[in-house]
C-alpha cells in the first residue's frame, strides 16, 4: 500500500493506483470528461489536473500513479481557473442548444458548465459543421457536440472488441467516425451511447420521448437471453421509452442491441388485451369469467373422460420463478398429472 | 454454470464448444474478450467461423455432430501425454479405468478423419486445456441439440474430471442457458420427472412431502417432455394442452408435425403476450403481462436469483400469469392462496433448501446464487468446492455415433440452425421491434462461396432449401462462415421457419431434438416469395 495525502487528508491505496482513483476512493471530487473507470486512462480532457508538491506544473490525475509521500492538492484558485478555461475552450465550438438537446439534465458537459458558471463564452470561435450520414435505426450521432474525449472509441475497442470507430484527422478537423467516414455499421450494442458525456451520441428510439423529470426509473432484469443483465426501464405515462444499465451491476452497465434497443414490443399495439374463445372456427373476444369458466369446464370434462394424464402443460422459460412454480403446482395438484415441461430443450 | 459470470475474466484458457457466445450471450461474450485482454487463450470448436474465432488461439472447425469424437480425441492426447490429474481422479471420481480404455479408438489421426479437424489442432487444443491452471468449458445448444446430446455432455464432463478442472474458482463446466429464466423454470420443477429443486416425482418419500405441503394427491408417474407431448397429441394420448408463454410451432422441430399435433388436440389453451403462431391454433387465448408488468424473480445462467420489478400496468385486460393460474386453479376446485407474490418464493424455500435463504429484500440490488440455504448465507459463486453432492463423480465412457440424418446424393448439405445477434428465439418479441428488423429484416441461409459458385447462387438470391420434412424459400447469404457442404439458417423467422426442415429425432435420455444436424438440398429458380 502507498501512503499519500490529498488536500491534507491521509490516503492509503494499492501500488499502481492513479491520483484520480485515490481521490475518488477518499470521496474527493475531481471533474473529468474523458475518464471511465473500465477503460484505459486517456488524459485527453485535462480537467482532472491537480497540483503535486514538488512538481511545478499541474499534472493530469487520471494518468499519474501515486507515489509514497505524495502531497496532492485537487483544488485551488489557479487550478479552478485553468479548469474553467479548459471548459470554455471545449464549449467554444459547442452548439448551445441544451434547450432541445436529448442529453440535457444527464450531460456531464452541461453540468460542468453549470458548476463553473459559464453563461457567456469569451472564447467563442469557429464552429465545426458535419453532414449527418446515419441510416442505422439505433444510434443518433450529433458530431458537432463531440468533445473528442475518445470514450466511445475506447469502449468499442477495449470492451466490445469491435473497433468500428476511431479518431480521424488532426487538430480542429479531428473527428470520431467509422473508416472512410462511412455509415456506422457495427454490432449496435450502444455501449458508446452509454458512455458519451455529451449529446453527441444518443439513442434514436428515445429521441424526444421525455426529459428526466417526468421519467420513472425501475431496476429490473433483461427478458432476453440467460446472462441476467440488470436493466433500468425509463417509464413515462405507462410506456417504456428507454432502457439503460447502471455501472454497478453484474453486467457492468454493458448491454447488447436487444437489451438496450429491443424494448418496444412492451408497448406494441399488437399486445393481447383481452381473452379470446374460439367459436365456429374463429377466435372471438370474451370476458375473463367466460374464458376461465370455459377452460375449467373443458379441462374438467377431458379429465373425467380420459384421465388426468390426457392433459399436459407447457410452462415458460420467459416467466418468473414464482409463476413457473405455480404453473407446475397447478398441473400436479389441481389437474393431477406430471405432464409439465418447458422449452429447455429447444 | 458451475462457475459465475464474473469468474470468466480470470480463466487462463476458455474452451468454447458449440456456443456462438458473442451473438447468443453477448454480455458473457464481453467477459470472454476481457479474459483475452488479460492474457487468456480461447479454444473455439465450432463448425462455423463465428466472431469469437477472431479472439481465439485455436479454432477447430469440426463437422456438426462429431463433438464426441473431437472431445475423445482431445482426451486421448491428454492420456498419451500423461496430463491426467491423478490425485483428483483417485479422490473424487470412479470408473476411470473403463473410461481410459474407451479412449483407445480415438487417436488424433482417426479423429481427424471423423471431424475434419487437423490432427495438430486437436493436439494443440488438448495441450492448451491440459496445461491450463484455471480453464473452463463453455457450451450451448451446439452440444445439446443432438440425438446424442447427452453423450456430448458426458464427454465434456469426462474432460473436466480427468484433468481435475472442476470445483475451483474460474475453473469448471459452464452450459450457458439461452433464455432469461430457463434455469428458473427447470429449478421450479417445470419438468415432467421432478418437483421443484430436482426432487424426483417417483420417490415415495419425496412425493409424500409434496402431498403434505400442497394438500393434494399427486401422481407417481413421470410425465411427458415437451417434444413427447406433441407425439402424444398426435397419437390421441394427450387431449388437452395448456401452454403458458411458449411458441412450439416456431421452436419445435418439424413444424408441420407440430401444427398437425396441436390441431389434433380436443382443447388447446395458449396464454401469451402476443397472438403467436401457436396462439392462432388455440381454443382459448389468454392475454398475459410481460416481464416489465410484474414482480417476481428470474434465475440466470449462473444460478443467480434476481429481482424482477413491475414498472408499468399490463395493456387492456391482460393479467399477470400468476393471477391467471391462481384464478383458474380456484375455479377447478383447488384454491391456492397467497397474499403477496413473495409468499410463493417462501413456499419454494420451504420445499427446496437451496433457495431458503433468498428473500426479495436480500436481492433488491444484487441477486444471490443458489445454493443459498440460510438467511445469512452469501450464495454460492461456484459449485463442487471440496467434493460432489453424490460423493464421487462417475466417468461415463462415450462412443461416437453419427447424427441420424447425414448428407446423401439427394440431400447433399448439412443444415445447422441457431440464433443471430439482432433477433431472439421465435421472434415473438424482437420481430415486433422496428429497429431490430431494419438491420435483421429477413431469414437467410449462410452458404460457403464455393458451394454458391457451384450452384450458381449469388449473394442475395432467393433459394429453396428442402429437407425430407418440408421446404422454405429464403435469401442466400454467401459467407465464409460455414465450411463447404454446411449451411446455417437462423430460426427466428416465421416466413421461412427453419424448423420446417429440422429433424425431430430425440435423444433417448433427455428427449432433446436433433436441431443442429439434418440433411438438406438447395435449389434455385423458384422465383422466390
Amino acid at each position: 500500500m502507498i501512503d499519500l495525502s490529498i488536500n491534507g487528508l491521509p490516503v492509503s491505496v494499492p501500488e499502481g493506483t492513479t491520483i484520480l482513483d485515490a481521490a475518488r476512493f477518499a470521496d474527493i471530487p475531481i471533474p473529468t470528461l474523458c475518464h471511465h473507470p473500465k477503460l484505459t486512462p486517456y488524459g485527453g480532457c485535462r480537467l482532472c489536473i491537480v497540483d503535486v508538491k514538488g512538481i511545478n506544473r499541474p499534472v493530469t490525475s487520471c494518468t499519474t500513479p501515486v507515489t509514497a509521500g505524495m502531497e496532492v492538492t485537487t483544488t485551488s484558485p489557479t487550478i479552478e481557473k485553468l479548469r474553467k478555461t479548459i471548459l470554455e475552450l471545449i464549449l467554444s465550438d459547442h452548439p448551445n442548444d441544451c434547450m432541445v438537446c436529448e442529453k440535457a439534465g444527464d450531460c456531464t458537459l452541461q453540468e460542468l458548465a453549470y458548476f463553473y458558471g459559464i453563461r457567456e463564452n469569451r472564447l467563442d470561435g469557429e464552429r465545426r459543421v458535419y453532414a449527418k450520414k446515419d441510416d442505422n435505426p439505433f444510434i443518433e450521432r450529433n458530431m458537432e457536440k463531440c468533445i473528442l474525449c475518445g470514450k466511445c472509441v475506447r469502449i468499442c475497442d477495449e470492451v466490445q472488441g469491435v473497433g468500428a470507430i476511431d479518431i480521424a484527422y488532426r487538430g480542429f478537423n479531428a473527428k470520431v467516425c467509422p473508416p472512410f467516414e462511412k455509415n456506422l455499421d457495427c454490432e449496435f450494442c450502444g455501449q458508446c451511447v452509454s458512455v458519451c458525456p455529451t449529446g453527441a451520441l444518443t439513442g434514436k428510439a428515445w429521441g424526444q420521448r421525455g426529459r428526466q423529470k417526468d421519467i420513472k426509473e425501475i431496476e429490473t432484469i433483461c427478458p432476453y437471453c440467460g446472462c441476467g443483465c440488470s436493466i433500468t426501464l425509463h417509464v413515462r405515462r405507462n410506456e417504456v421509452i428507454r432502457v439503460s444499465s447502471r455501472e454497478d451491476t453484474l453486467n457492468e452497465g454493458w448491454l447488447c442491441p436487444k437489451g438496450r434497443f429491443g424494448y418496444s414490443f412492451i408497448n406494441n399495439a399488437a399486445r393481447l388485451k383481452t381473452p379470446f374463445i374460439r367459436e365456429e372456427g374463429k377466435l372471438k373476444e370474451a370476458t375473463w369469467d367466460e374464458a376461465l369458466d370455459f377452460i375449467a369446464d373443458r379441462l374438467g370434462k377431458v379429465k373425467a373422460k380420459y384421465g388426468a394424464d390426457s392433459i399436459a402443460g407447457l410452462s415458460s422459460a420467459r416467466c418468473t420463478n414464482e409463476e413457473n412454480y405455480l404453473f407446475q403446482k397447478f398441473m400436479r395438484a389441481a389437474v393431477g398429472t406430471n405432464n409439465v415441461d418447458h422449452c429447455a430443450r429447444l | 454454470m458451475t462457475n459465475s459470470i464474473p469468474e470468466i475474466e480470470n480463466n487462463d484458457v476458455l474452451f468454447v464448444i458449440g456456443s456462438n457466445t458473442t451473438e447468443t450471450h453477448p454480455i458473457i461474450g464481453l467477459r470472454m474478450k476481457k479474459a483475452v485482454r488479460k492474457g487468456a487463450k480461447i479454444i473455439v470448436a465450432d463448425p462455423r467461423k463465428i466472431n469469437l474465432v477472431r479472439f481465439s488461439t485455436v479454432w477447430m472447425q469440426h463437422r456438426p455432430g462429431t463433438d464426441v469424437a473431437l472431445l475423445n480425441g482431445m482426451m486421448h492426447v491428454l492420456l498419451q501425454e500423461q496430463m491426467v490429474d491423478k490425485g483428483f481422479v483417485t479422490e473424487w471420481t470412479e470408473g476411470f479405468d473403463t473410461f481410459r480404455k474407451s479412449l483407445a479408438d480415438y487417436s488424433p489421426e482417426k479423429v481427424e478423419k471423423i471431424t475434419g479437424v487437423p490432427k495438430k489442432d486437436i493436439v494443440r487444443a488438448a495441450l492448451l486445456y491440459g496445461e491450463a491452471k484455471r480453464p473452463a468449458i463453455y457450451y450451448t445448444m451446439g452440444i445439446t441439440q443432438h440425438a446424442h446430446g447427452t453423450q456430448n455432455v458426458f464427454a465434456i464432463a469426462n474432460l473436466a474430471l480427468m484433468t481435475g478442472n472442476l470445483g475451483r474458482e474460474s475453473t469448471g463446466v459452464n452450459p450457458l442457458r439461452g433464455q432469461n429464466n430457463v434455469q428458473g423454470a427447470t429449478d421450479m420443477g417445470c419438468i415432467p420427472n421432478q418437483y421443484p429443486g430436482y426432487q424426483r416425482v417417483d420417490l415415495p418419500s419425496i412425493r409424500a412431502k409434496f402431498e403434505t405441503a400442497w394438500d393434494a394427491k399427486l401422481s407417481d408417474k413421470p410425465g411427458l417432455t415437451a417434444t413427447e407431448m406433441m407425439n402424444a397429441a398426435m397419437e390421441d394420448k394427450v387431449k388437452a394442452l395448456y401452454i403458458m408463454g411458449e411458441n412450439p410451432v416456431m421452436s419445435d422441430p418439424d413444424t408441420h408435425h407440430t401444427v398437425k399435433a396441436l390441431k389434433n388436440l380436443e382443447f388447446l389453451v395458449v396464454q401469451d403476450i402476443f397472438m403467436t403462431e401457436t396462439a392462432q391454433l388455440a381454443d382459448v387465448v389468454l392475454p398475459s403481462a410481460c416481464f416489465a408488468e410484474k414482480d417476481g424473480t428470474f434465475t440466470n445462467t449462473e444460478r443467480r436469483v434476481q429481482r424482477v420489478k413491475k414498472a408499468l400496468n399490463p395493456p387492456g385486460k391482460a393479467r399477470e400469469d400468476s393471477a391467471i393460474i391462481l384464478e383458474l386453479s380456484r375455479r377447478m376446485g383447488y384454491d391456492m392462496k397467497y397474499n403477496l407474490i413473495e409468499e410463493v418464493l417462501r413456499e419454494i424455500g420451504g420445499l427446496w433448501p437451496a433457495v431458503a435463504g433468498i428473500t426479495y429484500g436480500r436481492i433488491e440490488k444484487w441477486g444471490l446464487q443458489w445454493p443459498c440455504p440460510t438467511l445469512d448465507h452469501p450464495g454460492t459463486p461456484y459449485l463442487f468446492k471440496g467434493g460432489f453432492p453424490r460423493g464421487k463423480a462417475s466417468f461415463t465412457p462415450v462412443r461416437y455415433e453419427p447424427s441420424k440424418e447425414l448428407p446423401d446424393k439427394e440431400y447433399p448439405f448439412i443444415l445447422t440452425t441457431g440464433r443471430q445477434l439482432f433477433q431472439y428465439h421465435t421472434g415473438s418479441m424482437t420481430r415486433k421491434v422496428k429497429e431490430l428488423n431494419i438491420v435483421a429484416p429477413e431469414a437467410y441461409v449462410e452458404i460457403n462461396p464455393a458451394d454458391a459458385e457451384r450452384l450458381k447462387i449469388a449473394d442475395g438470391d432467393t433459394v429453396r432449401v428442402t429437407s425430407r420434412r418440408g421446404s422454405i424459400d429464403l435469401r442466400a447469404l454467401v459467407s465464409e462462415r460455414p465450411y463447404e457442404g454446411l449451411v446455417f439458417i437462423p430460426f427466428h423467422y416465421r416466413e421461412a421457419a427453419a424448423n420446417i426442415l429440422t429433424n425431430p429425432q430425440l435423444d433417448p435420455v433427455c428427449k432433446i431434438p436433433e436441431l443442429k444436424v439434418c440433411a438438406v438440398k438447395i435449389e434455385t429458380g423458384h422465383g422466390g416469395q
